[in-house]
């Protein structure tokens, strides 16, 4: 099967890993947090204030605030637009992210 | 707000009612606004008694509707910021007072019992029970819902049809003519715009104000609070930005910062200037801000007359024609009490508050 990186033809540079949730995910340069998250499998990543519900990506561009996350401690990262580094430690965030 | 208020009063009175809007509900000042039903910011005076009125008017809608309209009573802290100031503000608060507003001075560490996440060292300040806040578009159209009224969006009126005597027949909109004994202009900052239909002046004018919007946050600002500064920024006259800061946290979450004001016509471009100070003041009421983000804000233009006072009542120049605009920034909160003069003066009887210091006519001199 052909792979999103053959068909743009991207050379990226050596995978490093980050956490979520404490556990370790392979990640490559360039990649927003939800494009690591997505290709480890995972698509929900953050459970609405009101019922609890699972969220992940909606618009994928920075504008519905859907994918929220927390990355290094800070809460409501958009994981659509905030760039994967290595070691980040990124944590399913419930509610607003401010421990309510 | 305003219309939507005056069709719900004017239809309880036994009236049939048609609303007209240009644009869909609350597309106007109503959505750019943070819902404010104010004792606090209010001097003695006419625009007072309106508010107590119209805050008496809102807890009796509240019963109905207080859930759907996110109707807080949450009650207003008005901090100062300095000695000085809270010397003025205790002094206001006293006046208020004696006009029939609950205000308790509070003393600097009680405010922290009101308000624990305020900046330390502040000297006090004066909580204002009755001070609360709906959610505006919801009330807008909620409180039309409930009217019962016919609506009619998306129709502009192009004209006001009046007898050759000049008493009012109905408007001409985009998609025909409704005919009506009756025209209230609660056009709110265009309110001037329909007076010239009807071949009359009012002189609103815009006053462009900034809201920005927090992520979602647990409740972390309990009340309305704002720097005594405020105050004295909305009575005043210049044209030039003012910001003093308003905070309020919202059922949904965010943390509404206001307010900003400028006359600058109906310019809708985002300022950065603006909401730095904004942002800027918030932080310095409350440090906590430092580290939330802001993730939008929105534009309004305030329905503004040069004496800071709305036209309600009946325009003595136009038979057949009546004003409930130039609320400024506070007709969220002052649109009960004017849906309910407005119905009385158009069902003929004595309105419950004397309408002279809100004559639609106290400018014809001037704009002469």
């Amino acid at each position: 099967m052909t792979s999103p990186l053959d068909l743009a033809d991207a050379h990226p540079g050596p995978a490093f890993t980050v956490t979520l949730d404490g556990r370790r995910i392979e990640a490559l340069p360039g990649q927003t947090v939800a494009a690591a998250l997505w290709t480890a499998g995972v698509a929900s990543w953050r459970s609405t204030r009101g019922e609890g519900r699972p969220r992940g990506i909606f618009c994928g561009i920075g504008v519905c605030f859907d994918c929220l996350v927390t990355v290094n401690g800070r809460p409501n990262q958009r994981a659509c637009l905030v760039p994967v580094a290595p070691d980040d430690v990124i944590r399913t965030q419930e509610g607003t992210g401010h421990d309510d | 707000m305003v219309g939507a208020a005056c069709a719900l009063y004017a239809a309880r009175a036994g009236l049939d009612v048609i609303v007209v809007d240009r644009g869909p509900v609350a597309g106007g000042t109503t959505g750019a606004g943070e819902g404010n039903l104010l004792v606090s910011d209010k001097e003695p005076g006419p625009e007072l008694d309106l508010a107590l009125l119209s805050v008496r008017l809102w807890t009796e809608l509240a019963q109905e509707h207080g859930e759907s309209i996110e109707y807080e009573a949450k009650g207003g802290v008005v901090v100062a910021t300095s000695p000085g100031s809270l010397t003025a503000l205790e002094r206001l608060a006293a006046e208020q007072r004696a006009a029939g507003v609950t205000a308790v001075p509070v003393a600097g560490d009680a405010l922290y019992g009101l308000e624990p996440h305020l900046a330390p060292g502040l000297p006090g300040g004066v909580h204002y029970p009755q001070d609360s806040q709906v959610m505006p578009a919801l009330a807008a159209a909620r409180l039309l819902r409930a009217s019962g009224a016919r609506l009619f969006t998306g129709r502009t009126v192009t004209d006001v049809l009046r007898t050759p005597e000049g008493t009012v027949l109905g408007v001409r909109t985009d998609r025909g003519d409704i005919h009506a004994p009756a025209l209230v202009n609660a056009a709110g900052t265009w309110g001037g715009d329909l007076a010239a239909l009807a071949g009359t002046t009012l002189p609103v004018l815009p006053r462009r104000g900034y809201v920005l919007v927090t992520e979602p946050l647990p409740r972390m600002v309990r009340h309305k609070v704002y720097a005594a500064d405020y105050v004295a920024d909305v009575a005043s006259d210049s044209a030039a930005l003012q910001t003093s800061p308003v905070v309020e946290g919202t059922a949904a979450g965010p943390v509404l910062i206001g307010a900003s004001r400028e006359r600058v016509g109906f310019d809708r471009t985002f300022s950065l200037p603006a909401l730095r100070a904004l942002a800027a003041g918030a932080t310095r009421l409350f440090p906590f801000l430092a580290d939330v983000h802001a993730i939008r804000s929105y534009v309004g233009f305030r329905p503004y007359l040069p004496d800071h006072l709305p036209a309600i009542g009946p325009d003595p120049r136009v038979p057949g024609l009546f004003h409930a605009c130039g609320h400024e920034g506070a007709g969220i909160g002052l649109s009960t009490g004017t849906g309910h003069l407005i119905a009385q003066v158009l069902t003929a009887k004595t309105p419950d508050l004397d309408l002279t210091p809100f004559s639609p006519d106290r400018f014809a001199e001037e704009t002469a």
